[in-house]
This record gives structure tokens, sequence and C-alpha cells, in this order.
């Protein structure tokens, strides 16, 4: 993302705006100005803002009197007056940045929107999570935070050290070069992104080793670690998984719940 | 930010939100589902919702792109749940936010009797999803916890700042945004409903709950 410095009038509504504070008053030149390392290319400046479409010039003459009569204007915290936010035109590896950090982006790989996958969230139709199993996933990065792929390879390198099989369908798991060892794609390792997923399940005799080994992995990353752990329910719609998090000091006040009316409508249904 | 799933709050206040999604399974039953989300918006319409989105499309609260001067001082910001529902062109996940138990579970009754076939889900308390579905005569299938989050915690914001952006599940609302907002409201600069609105718009995928942000909002400029 770049911000038109001929449009700009520095009003500053796009700074609080960007959830990764990458837009800054550059005091030299009286102009937003994107920093360009730290975009995550999440478009939100973009998308998010109204427009007003003004002349630039009308409105600094407007600013500058105002400032000379010590007026002050209050204006809508949402708009950019002159229309100064461009977006780029991305090449790889930067394109990986908005693939991840743009909730309107559909990842190729999965088809889903956003960072995020399916999960559990459909699972009463694929059974991708089987009876017996628990599923992880490991959201790395936050807003104003975010994740560069370099620290993300060090969580999956110490997943893969401990011989999880990491989800297919999953973008993280896409960009893997090698899912043995954890290796992604050393094209993107410098890249930074708001947050990444990274999806995988486990035999629930295994899950006390693997909620051990992330929250210690979770201390080595300079970033925000934030676990959802999933499991499908019996006949009669209850999880041992509750104890289980519970046994492992793990608090939990929220949970999507799949109602499971969903069904597939092809022939070529999976097997359960 | 796995959408729903981490939102951050106290208790009673995550007692008062509710996500109802429909999602396809990509080869599966995404074919011919376009109706069939249109249809689970509109239903949701009938119960009330506080909010309702098209992941990829937009929410009922959104940014226009060709605004008049005079919005500084006459804002036409009225939400717009119709052109949700006729954006849906293709495979999305469309929702529905609730700030009561009643309609939300009035509403997925409702969802259970339509049958249409696509993967509901309730982010919400578990225990309250889990009597939603014992009251409507469904098994839960599948669920997926949240237990917080860990590493370098200390960049975190404030827990105000927390609760209000952890509603956009995708992060589109910044923390500094947030604490603008809380700090306007806090100077009577904005009222409580004009703050929520702003980062409403910001949210993409309209999980955001408006009625709670309100409450949050005033909570902080009572100093509580």
């Amino acid at each position: 993302m770049k911000i038109d410095h001929q449009k700009c009038v520095a009003c500053g509504n796009c700074v609080a705006v960007c959830p990764m504070g990458a837009i800054y008053i550059d005091r030299s030149l009286n102009r937003a100005t994107v920093n360009t390392d730290e975009c995550v290319e999440c478009y939100t400046c973009f998308r998010g803002m109204s427009m007003e479409h003004l002349n630039p010039t009308a409105v600094r003459a407007v600013r500058r009197l105002l400032h000379v009569f010590r007026l002050r204007f209050d204006p809508e915290p949402d708009v950019c007056p002159t229309s100064a936010i461009v977006p780029d035109e991305l090449s790889w590896p930067r394109v990986i940045r908005r693939a991840f950090s743009d909730v309107t982006a559909t990842h190729e790989s999965t088809g889903v929107h956003g960072r995020g996958t399916e999960e559990v969230k459909t699972n009463d139709v694929t059974n991708r999570l089987g009876v017996g199993r628990i599923g992880l996933t490991v959201e790395l990065g936050r807003p104003g935070i975010g994740v560069w792929f370099r620290d993300v390879q060090h969580v999956t390198r110490s997943l893969a050290a401990a011989g999880v099989t990491f989800e297919e369908k999953n973008p993280v798991t896409s960009l893997m070069a090698d899912r043995e060892r954890g290796d992604l794609n050393p094209e993107i390792l410098n890249e930074k992104v708001m947050s990444v997923i990274i999806e995988f399940n486990t035999a629930v005799d295994d899950i006390g080793e693997i909620l051990r080994l992330l929250r210690k992995v979770a201390n080595e990353i300079p970033t925000i670690m934030a676990l959802g752990i999933s499991v499908r329910c019996d006949e009669t719609g209850h999880s041992d998984l509750e104890d289980i998090l519970t046994e492992n000091d793990f608090e939990f006040l929220r949970a999507k719940t799949n109602i499971g009316i969903g069904r597939a409508e092809l022939a070529a249904t999976p097997s359960v | 930010m796995t959408h729903t799933l981490h939102r951050f709050g106290r208790r009673q206040d995550l007692t008062q939100d509710f996500i109802v999604t429909a999602m396809p399974a990509r080869g599966f039953n995404d074919q011919n589902c376009v109706p069939k989300q249109k249809e689970f918006l509109r239903t949701a319409l009938e119960y009330g919702p506080v909010n309702i989105g098209n992941a990829i499309k937009g929410a009922e609260h959104r940014a226009t792109k060709d605004l008049r001067p005079t919005v500084h001082w006459h804002r036409d910001d009225a939400p717009d749940p119709e052109a949700v529902i006729e954006e849906v062109d293709r495979p999305t996940t469309v929702s529905a936010v609730f700030d009561d138990y009643e309609p939300m579970q009035a509403f997925v009754a409702k969802l259970v009797e339509m049958d249409l076939g696509l993967s509901v889900n309730i982010s919400s308390v578990p225990d309250q999803a889990m009597k939603c579905c014992e009251e409507c005569g469904v098994v839960r299938h599948s669920i997926e916890y949240s237990v917080g989050f860990r590493g370098a915690t200390e960049k975190l914001p404030d827990d105000t700042t927390m609760e209000l952006m952890t509603m956009c599940g995708h992060g589109m609302v910044s923390a500094a945004f947030a604490r603008k907002m809380t700090d306007w409201v806090r100077s009577g600069r904005r009222t409580p409903e004009d703050a929520t609105r702003y980062m409403a718009r910001f949210c993409v995928c309209g999980s955001f709950n408006p009625a709670r942000a309100e409450k949050i909002l005033a909570r902080a400029a009572e100093g509580k």
C-alpha cells in the first residue's frame, strides 16, 4: 500500500486505522507515509476508510486558514478526504503478505478467504477430524504485532521434529518446501504478515506432550500464539477435551460449535 | 484471527455475544450454495441480529467511497442488510451476530427446520451452544475451544482495547483506532453509538458486535 503524496493532506486519519501501525506522518514531508517493512498489505486503510475525493489544494488551504485562526475542525475519523490511499502492484514474494493479511483475499491452496481454513467448521460434511483425534490451530501473530515467516518456520520445525503431520488443506502447509522438516519456502522467510494458522491433528494420547511443546515454543518467538483446540464429539454430543484442557492448565472461555446439520451433496462423499 | 474464536472479554460479556455462521465445504457442497446462503441471511433478519455479514464482500456497516463534505455534519450511516444479502454471489461464510441468547436460539431452531445442508457453527461460550443444541434437538458434531494467548503477551494492548479489537475476528479494527474511539467517547467528542459505527465499518466479515461495543465504550467512559 502507498500514500499518494500529491493528494495527502496529512490529516492523520489513516495513521490510527492501520492495524499494524505502519502508517506515520513524515514530518519532513508533512505527508502520511507507509513503512513498507511493517505494512502487511491487509488493505484495511484502502478498503475500510470512506473517501471524499476533495481537491487536495483546497483542503490544505482550508486547514491552513483554520490553523491561522486557531480553529479546530472535528472531522470524521474514518475518512480519507482526498482518496490518497493507493494499492501497490504486488509481486512475489511480497504478495504473500496480502494473501495472509487481507480478509477478502482467497487462498488458492484452500479456496478459503483470509488466512483461515475450514478447520472443524465443516467437519460435519468433510470428516476432516475423525473420532479419537484432536485438531490444533496454532495462530501466530496479532494485529499490531504480526509475524515474520522466519518465526513461523521456527514453530513448524519444532512441530515437525515432534512428528506431527501438517493439515494438507492449509495455507501454511502449502508453503512448506519440506513437510517432514517443517521447512518453509526460503523466499518468504523475510516477509511479514498479520497472522498465520498452522494446523495439524494428533492422537488424544499425545496431546499433553504437544501442549507442553507449544508452551515452550511460544516463549521462543517474538509474537503472540493463540491456540485453538478441536475435537469431534461422540454420538451424544459429549467430548472429553474439556477435561484434558483442564488437566493441562488451559482455560477456555469461548468455542466454536459445529451443530452438525451440514451434509455433502456430491455423490462421492468421504468415508466416515 | 481464526475469525470469531479468540474474542477477548469477561464471561458475563461473552455470554451476550453469539455469532452464527453458515459455510459450505469446498468440493462437498459448495455448488449451488449461493441461494442457501442468501436464505440464511434473510432468515436471520427475522430474529433481530445486531449485525450480518459476508466474509468476502462486507457487512451491514461499511465504508462509503463517494462521501460529500457535508458528511462531517450529517452522515447517512444506516446499516444496509439488503446489500449484504444481494452481494452474496459465490461460496463464502455468512454470519449473523446476536447479543441475546433467546433470538439466537430461535434462529438456530429455524435453521435446523430449514435444513439448508450447510455447516452451521455457533461461536459463543461453549455451554450456551451446548444448551442451544439440546433445545433445538441436534447433537453437536465438533467443537473448537480457544485457550487464549501465549508468547509475547506483553505486546498486547489493554483489556478494553482487546475487547473491542478482537470483535473483528480478522483484526481489521486496529488497537490505535479502538483506543482513539475510547478516548473520544471518554472526552465526549462522540457517543458510544457513533464510535461503534466507525469501528464496525472496518470489520468486513460482520462478526463485530455493535451492541457489545457500545456497552464496552460506555463502561470505559464511566471509568469502569
